[in-house]
């Protein structure tokens, strides 16, 4: 039998057309599928596309989202937007417009599957690792590069195997365990190699606990962060439409396979996780915190407005209203999400505590928009990244927690640990 | 010979370009770049200047007009204790050098007289050499090519140019 690998190795290996690979050593491996957003897509790669005279290596290969410059409240938005439309049709590529944030749209329409090597024009593109998949985000130039070829050359990572065990306690979520993770790690522990995240508690978590995640192991600085597919990821895939599904048995890492390092972290410990501006790094338990008075509340992002996202944050703010002076912004992921929390009943307890509701895009996230947060606000965010003006003014500060962290502080006007509001679903 | 701006961990993409300016071209943009950090950078950087910084230099997005903006400002290379993956890959494939080194570049000071000579992983102060990582010949060849687009015109001359032989 060939030396144990890890799922991260087998994956690459597969793409590069090897019966095995080792890291550290540099490969060119072909790629399973492209995505792109309206940000860094058309507009940047087709002038490159041109210049090389070349087309896409394979249109059916390419998924292309429109969720960063959505809804197109301005001049220049609205116009990145057209030419997104006009290409999309041009090329005859897979084309989501306005339907949600790429991260979360791309597998709830069936396009990700263990063992697919998948490269996205966005850094959360990691998020894709929930699925046992080795996805990883590129610049618009190296993506150019990718629709004209369809290759990239990948330095074969190292893996690093971050455990979990126990259960969470109520009031816990997957953003939760990965704060804990970038305060512990800090924002460069993953070296821009392989994560693996597994264990009891891992194997736990729903599909889009998993991808909040994966999503976040950009903030770990990993390349990708996997999470090798069990019954759950099979059982979500299948519901959502992906087809010709291998067997998850393929796609684990085998026993003995060499990792460079091993995390643990012990679940039934965790308390909620705040981080502190400006960086997810600043990440410490609630009962770290001083009484912090917030101005905005976001549910927002790839990483903070899922479905089980709104619904923690409505668990919590069922039959309360806001804090005076606090406004409530919920910008839910997908439109299928927001859809089925309105089958629910999930956006009307938003909506009559008094939630604002957003397009189902970036939005504040990105800070490309007219909605920015303005000087000196405080905010209190399920987004992945709290850098120093990256959601509005300089002087804006921005704190990251769960939903039900950010729906606690909605209501009582300051960080609050979401374990004060009983009753846990 | 040419300064040294000397940053530390974790300068981030929204610093390199901020995105309330990322609408407006590079120019503008430039002209942002690095002003949370440090108000007078685009002003003072002048071509040939060398970027001497700490841990995880460019995390955040994968929105290359960081290194973009780095490069319109005429910044020869960035040499730091580590790189963010994306930004190191975007940096290399728009042929903005950027190279790995060890304890030696903390002592490097704001203002220092620099030169960065990127074939031989090497940067000169006015002290001495420091050694820095080598990158990979590939990659040395793809930054002197002028970075990834350039090199694959050149590809696809090539393959063009053999199919066009065969027929
Ligand atoms: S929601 Fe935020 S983190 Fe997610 S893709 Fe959009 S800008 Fe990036």
């Amino acid at each position: 039998m060939s030396r144990p690998m890890t799922l991260a190795e087998k994956i690459i290996a597969r793409a590069a057309g090897r019966a095995s690979v080792t890291p550290g050593e540099v490969v060119t491996t072909k790629i399973d599928l492209a995505m792109i957003h309206d940000s860094g897509g058309p507009r940047r790669v087709e002038p490159i596309l041109k210049r090389l005279g070349v087309g896409l290596f394979d249109t059916k290969k390419v998924v292309l989202i429109s969720d960063h410059y959505v809804p197109g409240d301005t001049e220049e938005g609205a116009a990145i937007l057209a030419l997104t439309r006009a290409w999309a049709q041009e090329k005859g590529v897979s084309f989501y417009d306005g339907e949600g944030i790429c991260h979360v749209v791309l597998p709830e329409r069936g396009h990700l599957k263990p063992g697919m090597l998948v490269v996205g024009g966005d850094s959360h593109s990691p998020t894709g690792g929930a699925f046992g998949a080795y996805m990883f985000g590129v610049g618009a130039t190296e993506m150019a590069g990718v629709l004209a070829t369809g290759e990239i050359w990948l330095k074969v990572p190292e893996t690093i195997r971050i455990e979990w065990s126990g259960t969470l306690g109520p009031r816990l979520m997957a953003k939760d365990m990965i704060l804990a993770m970038c305060g512990r790690l800090g924002m460069d522990g993953g070296r821009y190699q392989a994560i693996e995240y597994a264990g009891e508690t891992v194997r736990a978590l729903e599909m889009q606990e998993r991808m909040t995640m994966s999503n976040m192991a950009a903030e770990l600085g990993a390349q990708a962060g996997l999470i090798a597919p069990d019954e759950t990821t099979m059982r979500w895939l299948a519901e959502h439409g992906a087809t010709d599904l291998p067997d998850a048995a393929d796609w684990q890492s085998d026993e003995g396979a060499t990792v460079a390092e091993t995390h643990r972290f012990d679940a039934s410990t965790l308390e909620p996780q705040v981080a502190a501006p400006h960086s997810p790094a600043n990440s410490a338990g609630i009962g770290d915190y001083e009484p912090t008075g917030i101005d905005v509340a976001y549910i927002g992002a790839c990483t903070g407005a899922k479905y089980v996202d709104l619904k923690a944050a409505a668990d919590i703010i069922s039959g309360h209203t806001l804090a005076k002076g606090v406004e409530l912004l919920v910008a839910p992921s997908s439109k299928r999400d927001q859809e089925r929390a309105e089958r629910d009943g999930i956006m009307k307890v938003l909506e009559d505590a008094g939630a604002k509701v957003l397009p189902n895009a970036c939005g504040i996230c990105a800070g490309y928009g007219s909605a920015r947060l303005g000087e000196d606000v405080t905010c209190i965010s399920t987004t992945a990244r709290n850098f120093k003006g990256r959601m509005g003014a300089k002087s804006s500060k921005v704190y990251l927690g769960s939903p039900y962290t950010v729906a606690a502080s909605a209501i009582t006007g300051r960080i609050a640990d979401p374990r004060e509001f009983g009753g846990a679903a | 010979m040419n300064r040294a701006f000397v940053f530390g961990n974790d300068i981030d993409t929204d610093a390199l370009a901020p995105g309330q300016y990322m609408g407006g071209g590079i120019e503008v943009l430039a002209q942002h770049c690095l002003e949370a950090v440090d108000p007078d950078f685009a002003s003072s950087v002048k071509p040939g200047d060398v970027i001497v910084a700490g841990r995880n230099f460019g995390m955040g997005s994968s929105r290359e007009q960081a290194a973009q903006a780095l490069k319109h400002l005429g910044v020869a290379g960035i040499v730091a204790r580590s790189f963010a993956g994306i930004f190191q890959r975007n940096a290399i494939n728009l042929g903005l050098p950027v190279l790995v080194g060890g304890d030696e570049i903390a002592g490097i000071e704001a203002g220092d007289a620099v030169e960065l000579d990127v074939r031989n992983s090497r940067l000169t102060t006015a002290s001495g050499a420091v050694e820095l990582e080598p990158l990979p010949d590939f990659l040395i060849e793809m930054i002197a090519n002028g970075g990834l687009v350039p090199h694959l015109e050149k590809r696809f001359a090539r393959e063009r140019m053999n199919r066009g032989e065969q027929q």
